[in-house]
């Protein structure tokens, strides 16, 4: 709300003032900044100090090199070889894959209830956007070991698909089963995604859907040529939204798999380098490949929006 | 034709699809909680109620099993910590950024906005190398994971109040000034009472993230000692441990929704008391996540 009666903006445009005004937030904003250099940009960069580093012979822990001029890409190029012709390179496949399932799971799931959500109810809106926001307040790996619980072998889940007749005897759901970790994704990032687009839909110009009805179109058709088109960045953001977190998730994987290697993800080895195996190396040349096709992914993102932004200026 | 458009049209299928959703979201939470409450070890199947896993076994209830005590106790004082912390250091800095013009403050706003894209491996593995090369003589533990967790809230903190500082404008602060108020005075006065409801809530989100938070505490873990609640769910899910974990973990929800809940009283009676203040849900979509 601003008030009625706009009050007049006035400001001194002296030279002297604005230097000195600047340097007063200039103070305001420093020791932020300098707390997210110090933790943030440095810690980056140990990352590509100890990938581009040397290991101590004996000890086997990381020697970075700090000097860039020094850095030897061994290692690196090592990783990039086991990714492109050895044993990574299945982890990097499988990553996309869950990836990409727990996505389309995320979208068939998430785009009816935020529509829902954003343009269709009327009585109990209150209770459903409680509903909505809830699972962001329950810990994330309480929501996982509830999971745990139902998918035991004499778990709620078997008994229900048992008494259904959709199986006959019990399935071991917590032993490196790919079924599990995708469901196990999707439960865990669908509300990651539901926020952003029900945010996104709820903004969308309700007058140009009724202008498709009025102009003879059929519910389905206006929603094809009209609702689905306008939904379309929203439904990106809420894409890269929950990809992002996804690409580097370890712990929905090991938890409902109890570790197994059947179902290793790129956060998975990750984690295997540097906590299981003293592997400090290969493991931060892997986050630097992750952090790299994170990098491209949202760097498209980036490209495409503005074009978008772009075009429906024009 | 505003009647025409109110037209009602009910998508029972939709309806009943999202609260399907709303079920099946929730559901699995409530049956874990109230696993907790069995009185046998059955970890997948209700028995009889009983508060053996909270107070009753002397041996590995939360209250009598101090791992899982200390766990509770460290993940709270982590949050804590971390709320003193994040806040002030965030609101200062959005407000420096939201008013300084040039070409390091674009720089230092792109900065901010770097974490939040971060996975958090990347954030846990970079913290892990930088505290054990570089800052290596600051104290293993929660020292370490204290300041993990202000540098992975520290944007989000700035990215609420920088969204509320928007909303506000600038008259409010200008006519202080015309009113005889120095800069820092027309701050304290009228712009930080202004911005009281976003740094509400982002004290919750910081306590909420903190609390939450696994790979980060994971990664600078040093050991039994300094174990959180995320850490002790975590390991605890292998085979022979109890229906306690569930208790631990019902613990610390209920702990959590409590804040939940006083934070919406808060604002909602903040926002009645000054309801001609600008922006006035700028706290409530906040705490929205």
């Amino acid at each position: 709300m601003t008030p009625a009666v706009p009050l007049p903006a006035v400001s001194l445009p002296v030279t002297a003032g604005r230097k000195r005004s600047t340097a007063i937030w200039a103070t305001f904003a420093a020791p932020g900044v300098g707390w997210l250099i110090t933790f943030f940009v440095v810690s980056i960069y140990a990352v590509m100090a100890v990938a581009f580093g040397a290991i101590d012979p004996i000890l086997k822990t990381a020697r970075p090199k700090w000097n860039p001029l020094s850095w030897d890409w061994d290692a690196m190029s090592r990783t990039i070889d086991r990714v492109l012709h050895g044993d990574l390179g299945q982890v990097f496949v499988r990553t996309g894959a869950y990836i990409a399932l727990a996505l389309t799971g995320c979208i068939l799931i998430g785009y009816p209830v935020a529509y829902f959500a954003a343009r269709v109810v009327r009585r109990r809106r209150g209770l459903l956007m409680a509903a909505l926001v809830l699972p962001f307040w329950i810990s994330y790996l309480m929501r996982m070991l509830a999971w745990t619980n139902l998918l035991q072998p004499d778990g709620y889940v078997n008994k229900a698909l048992r008494f259904l007749h959709l199986m006959d005897a019990p399935r071991n759901w917590l032993n490196g089963d790919s079924y599990t970790v995708v469901i196990g994704l999707v439960y865990g990032y669908v509300p990651f995604f539901i926020l952003p687009l029900f945010a996104s839909l709820e903004r969308l110009d309700g007058r140009l859907i009724e202008a498709g009805r009025d102009l003879g179109a059929s519910a389905f058709q206006t929603f094809r040529r009209v609702t689905l088109p306008l939904s379309v960045p929203g439904l990106m953001a809420a894409s890269v939204i929950t990809i992002l977190p996804m690409a580097g998730d370890y712990y929905t994987n090991t938890y409902l798999t109890s570790g197994s290697p059947k179902t290793t993800m790129v956060g998975n080895q990750i984690e295997f380098f540097l906590q299981r195996s003293s592997q400090p190396q290969s493991g931060a040349s892997l986050v630097l490949l992750l952090m790299g096709c994170l990098f491209v992914l949202m760097l498209y993102y980036l490209v495409v929006t503005i074009r978008m932004q772009r075009a429906a200026e024009r | 034709m505003r009647a025409r458009v109110r037209r009602v049209r009910r998508f029972p299928t939709l309806a009943a699809l999202t609260w399907l959703y709303v079920l099946w979201s929730l559901l699995p939470v409530l049956i874990a909680a109230r696993i907790s409450f069995n009185n046998g070890k059955s970890r997948s199947a209700f028995q009889p109620t009983s508060f053996r896993w909270y107070w009753g076994d002397h041996a590995s209830s939360v209250w009598y099993d101090d791992s899982l005590q200390t766990s509770m106790a460290n993940t709270l004082r982590l949050a804590g910590l971390c709320m003193l912390i994040a806040t002030p250091l965030g609101v200062a800095m959005a407000i420096g950024l939201h008013r300084w013009r040039g070409k390091i403050s674009n720089a230092a706003n792109g900065l901010m906005l770097v974490p939040i894209v971060t996975p958090e491996i990347v954030f846990g593995v970079a913290l892990f190398f930088v505290f054990s090369q570089v800052y290596v003589g600051v104290p293993t533990g929660l020292t370490r994971m204290m300041l993990g967790h202000v540098t992975f809230t520290l944007s989000f903190v700035v990215v609420i109040i920088r969204a509320r500082l928007a909303a506000i404008g600038t008259q409010y602060e200008e006519a202080a000034r015309d009113l005889g108020a120095s800069r820092l005075q027309a701050i304290r006065l009228v712009l930080l009472p202004l911005l009281a409801p976003a740094i509400f809530a982002s004290v919750m989100v910081v306590f909420a993230t903190s609390v939450d938070d696994f790979v980060i505490s994971s990664f600078l873990s040093s050991g039994a000692g300094d174990e959180t609640v995320p850490i002790k769910i975590y390991s605890g899910a292998r085979a022979g441990s109890t229906p306690a974990l569930n208790a631990l973990a019902t613990v610390m929800l209920l702990f959590t929704l409590l804040a939940v809940a006083l934070a919406a009283t808060v604002v909602r009676w903040a926002n009645k008391r000054g309801g001609a203040a600008p922006g006035g849900t700028g706290g409530l979509a906040g705490l929205t996540g």
